[in-house]
């Protein structure tokens, strides 16, 4: 499906309101197993977004990359560099395509570059790697985004602070993949897959 | 000519290496980016990007505590027209053997041959 400006917009501006929405619970996740400000973090990153999407973007490239600068600039954690990562390699993309699951594809390979997470790590890798080739088939549902976020509960950390924690990490979701399936469920929210 | 850039989650603890290897390190150009853009605990790539900016050598040998900063530095790098090298050792030891070759002429692979047997990190 081609990712419009307009869309794109209610996209980040629907994912502003989930993570705001879930900012306490983001922090809590994230007191278990790391620094416990992975919430504010991104509700600090996702209202500079908001801020650099007023107006509108002309174009989608500059929409996207004003959000990566945003993110990384704004963040402070290691979200900001993988989300910012993420959002610059769509950026990057969408010289080329519109199509929202080849802008993804780009973005989780990014992610993964930048951060070193191999699935199963117990990052937010686990949820991009489940979920974009879901959406490059136009199979995706919020049920999927759930299980691939519940998956990170049982695994032992391999990145991040929470991997000094060893087996204690366990039975924990990871914050940064709990974000990242509201970063997916707000594209279905807009009805973008 | 080769720098040394410090890059640490805390403002205080980027300073206070700087510190420790001005001791050792001669004329050695070293420059450090502590902490967010608004002094929180984090790592900000706009500041390590004016510190590779800032630093008068055209090489640097960058040294990190904690995994984001890693990731920042590296997004730093990429953007900067100067020749970064990222070591994977403990900050303190590792930037104090840097600080003390430089200064005595030793070449990038020497240092990095000081540096190998320290790294700890992935």
């Amino acid at each position: 499906m081609e990712l419009t400006v307009e869309k794109y917009v209610q996209w980040m501006t629907n994912f502003t309101q989930l993570i705001t929405t879930h900012k306490q619970e983001l922090n809590d996740l994230d007191d278990a197993i790391g620094d416990g400000d992975h919430g504010s973090n991104m509700v600090r990153g996702m209202d500079a977004v908001t801020a650099a999407l007023e107006p509108a973007p002309a174009t989608l490239t500059d929409a996207l990359k004003k959000t990566a600068m945003a993110l990384i600039s704004k963040v402070g954690g290691a979200s900001g560099p993988l989300y910012g990562t993420a959002f610059l390699e769509m950026a990057k993309k969408s010289a080329a395509t519109s199509d929202v699951g080849e802008l993804l594809a780009a973005a989780a390979a990014g992610v993964m570059k930048r951060g070193g997470a191999q699935p199963g790590d117990k990052t937010m890798v686990d949820v991009w790697h489940v979920v974009v080739p879901q959406i490059q088939d136009d199979t995706l549902t919020e049920e999927a985004i759930q299980t691939a976020v519940d998956h990170t509960r049982d695994l032992v950390a391999h990145k991040g602070r929470a991997s000094y924690l060893g087996e204690r990490a366990k039975g924990h979701l990871d914050p940064g993949a709990v974000s990242t399936g509201y970063l997916f469920t707000s594209l279905l929210n807009v009805g973008v897959k | 000519m080769l720098g040394i850039t410090v890059v640490s989650h805390v403002p205080e603890i980027a300073a206070g290496v700087v510190q420790l290897l001005k001791q050792v390190a001669g004329d050695t150009p070293i420059t450090f980016a502590g902490g967010t853009d608004d002094n929180r605990i984090g790592t900000s790539m706009e500041k390590i990007t004016t510190a590779f900016t800032d630093n008068k050598a055209d090489t640097i040998l960058a040294f990190y505590d904690l995994g984001s900063a890693k990731m920042n530095l590296e997004m730093a790098s990429e953007l900067t027209d100067k020749e970064v090298h990222i070591y994977n050792v403990p900050l303190i030891e590792g930037a104090y053997v840097a600080a003390s070759l430089v200064p005595t002429g030793a070449t990038r692979t020497q240092i990095e041959e000081q540096l190998a047997p320290l790294t700890v990190k992935e």
